[in-house]
């Protein structure tokens, strides 16, 4: 949910709550009010009927609200003495102009006695009054129309302001999304007079910063120990070298020192292919120019014929088109020989590597282990699908960094019993 | 036979010389640019194996004063950088071959003898070992006067050895030197045993005065019958 969205869902619903709560208090006010007036007029009708009552000496029995809504009774003077004013609300038969027939209508009603030539009366006055649910009905649609304009005027200003206001905000963050440290140009400059945007584009480049230095030097470090490596280990394995050409070594000695010797070449191994992933990585191969694939393909063919041959598979091109890539030549053929290698050691005897070169992608096809390969992991360093293998488990970190440098898509894919690796360019 | 060698790394100055020692070959060090400038300048050598990166100079400085003085000597430029710029420079400044580091004893070794014998043997390109004649030059193999047919391979290895006699070639060094960057994923070496034993064969059947024994499952080593 949007930031535009969580505001206005907020003050919605505290317009909302306010409203009903108002809607409320608003409701008995005035039905107060209201019945407060009524009551008034009832005591004034009341004083004006015992007046009227008091001037004729003999008096007039009503016991229907006709049209001047009262009636007066007799009642006992005991009970007329317990009796004080009081002002009820109740319902009586009436016939409103809306009304078809006679209905029960809310009336505010005035309860009194008097003493009339010693005779005790009570005496009923009526007022009809605003009906409570037709006065609930009325201020409900108000209440809601109130509440639809205000929730549209917040929705509209919101809205305007807010993306008036973020818009600073959300072009960082379109800028932050598609930014990768190390690859990205640095990030522009954003232009608000908003402090808080401001603060947060410091602490983001900050941050920013920070973090490039520490990937620099974790490239340099990889790159730097690689490299002071190469020699301490060259200079281990000539000695073995020398040592093992030595007449007074015993068979054992000799056995055991060239069991040193070939994980030590093991290590130089490592130690020369990390050492080229991180020259590819730290983007040291630039000589970019128009590049044929086709002809990488066929050297690399010819180069790794004779071990394709020695598992006795079948590799070969199966289809071929011009293809052309702007790429470093070095790259190109590493990228290219890392697929076939892959593809050549990762077979099995009498096994099959079809190669289709396109204008737009390079497709490598083999046969090998019969599970699909976990993509996630494969083009992940010192990944290995066999663990007892001699690899480096750095092949396919090649493959992958190349093609992220030079933008290219690479895809794993496993169908038939058939393992895909493809280069889009 | 001497050789100059300079390299400021002692250790591996301390092997090279040793191997070379074991060639018969008289080794003189330098470690820094002004010895390496003293000693090059003073003496004559068959070959100076010339480091690039040299406490106080670079060795590209000692070769262009070398040449300046037209000095016959041959140079070896060995060099941790691989970078092309780098070989071509050091070609250009008239050495005569280029070698990165790390690398193998036995590669330094037959860069050394080819550099030698090209310069020697002015026309006339061959490595005899008894009744063997490998010739550089047309890249063919002979024994006793008689043609022995060898693929590419099998030539590049058989050149490997003899250059090496009586050395222990490992099989990554073989490797390296026959396959390059592709022998990395070479499972267990089964490949570089069966090209063996197809080499080892075609001597037999000659009759080469030759020999390429393993030794101790690590490597090879050619011996003169």
């Amino acid at each position: 949910m949007k930031l535009l969205n969580h505001s206005i869902k907020y003050i919605s619903f505290t317009v909302l709550v306010l409203i009903s709560i108002w809607a409320v208090a608003f409701y008995y006010s005035m039905l107060n009010e209201i019945k407060e007036n009524a009551d008034e007029e009832l005591e004034n009708q009341k004083r004006l009927i015992i007046l009227n009552v008091n001037r004729n000496s003999e008096i007039n029995l009503k016991t229907e609200f006709d049209e001047s809504q009262y009636i007066i009774r007799p009642i006992e003077k005991a009970l007329a003495l317990s009796v004080k004013d009081q002002y009820i609300d109740t319902k009586v038969y009436m016939q409103d102009a809306d009304d078809a027939e006679l209905e029960l209508e809310s009336v505010r009603m005035l309860i009194s006695v008097f003493k009339h030539n010693d005779s005790f009366y009570e005496l009923q006055i009526i007022n009809p009054i605003v009906e409570q649910d037709d006065l609930i009905k009325a201020l409900s649609w108000n209440i809601i129309a109130l509440y639809l304009v205000i929730g549209l005027s917040i929705v509209v200003v919101n809205g305007f302001i807010l993306k008036r206001l973020w818009r600073p905000f959300y072009n960082f963050l379109e800028e932050l999304k598609s930014y990768r440290i190390g690859k990205s140009k640095p990030l522009n400059q954003i232009e608000t007079p908003i402090n808080e945007f401001i603060d947060l584009q410091k602490a983001v480049n900050e941050m920013n910063q920070h973090s490039l230095n520490s990937f620099n030097q974790q490239k340099e470090f990889i790159e730097n120990a690689a490299h002071e490596l190469q020699t301490p280990i060259a200079i281990t394995k000539n000695k073995l070298e020398l040592l093992l050409e030595d007449e007074k070594l015993n068979d054992t000695h000799a056995q055991q020192i060239g069991e040193t010797y070939q994980i030590l070449h093991r290590l130089s191994k490592l130690n020369k292919t990390l050492l080229l992933l991180s020259k590819i990585e730290n983007k040291q191969f630039h000589a970019e120019q128009e590049i044929s694939i086709n002809v990488i393909t066929h050297q690399v063919l010819e180069e790794l014929d004779e071990f394709a041959k020695f598992k006795n598979i079948k590799l070969k091109i199966a289809f071929e088109e011009p293809s052309f890539l702007k790429i470093d030549h070095s790259l190109a053929t590493i990228l290219i020989n890392n697929l076939v290698r892959n593809a050549i050691f990762h077979n099995h005897d009498n096994g099959e590597i079809l190669i289709y070169v396109r204008a737009q992608k390079f497709s490598i096809f083999n046969t090998g282990s019969e599970t699909p390969l976990h993509e996630e992991v494969i083009f992940n360093r010192f990944h290995k699908t066999n663990l007892s293998s001699n690899g480096t488990g750095l092949g396919l970190s090649i493959v992958k960094a190349i093609a992220q440098t030079n933008k290219l898509k690479i895809t794993y894919h496993f169908h038939e019993n058939k393992h895909r690796f493809e280069i889009l360019f | 036979m001497k050789i100059l060698v300079i390299e400021d790394e002692l250790q591996l100055q301390a092997n090279i010389k040793e191997s070379l020692e074991r060639e018969k070959i008289l080794v003189e060090t330098a470690s820094d640019y002004q010895s390496a400038i003293d000693k090059a300048m003073l003496y004559e050598y068959d070959c100076i194996l010339l480091d690039i990166m040299l406490p106080g100079g670079s060795g590209m400085d000692v070769l262009r004063e070398l040449k300046k003085s037209n000095k016959p000597d041959n140079v070896i430029v060995i060099s941790a950088k691989d970078s092309l710029e780098d070989k071509l420079e050091g070609l250009d400044l008239g050495a005569d071959d280029y070698l990165t580091k790390p690398f193998h004893l036995a590669e330094l070794n037959a860069r050394i003898k080819a550099v030698i014998r090209r310069k020697n043997l002015a026309g006339k390109n061959t490595i005899v070992i008894g009744n063997s004649h490998l010739d550089i030059t047309d890249r063919t193999f002979n024994v006793n006067n008689e043609l022995v047919h060898l693929n590419r391979k099998e030539y590049d290895m058989l050149y490997y050895f003899m250059s090496n006699k009586n050395r222990l070639i490992t099989k990554s060094a073989l490797a390296e030197h026959v396959w390059g960057d592709n022998s990395d994923n070479m499972d267990n070496f089964d490949f570089i045993y069966y090209q063996m034993k197809n080499l080892r064969k075609k001597l037999s059947d000659s009759n080469a005065e030759i020999n390429i024994e393993a030794v101790y499952g690590v490597g090879y080593k050619l011996t003169q019958l």
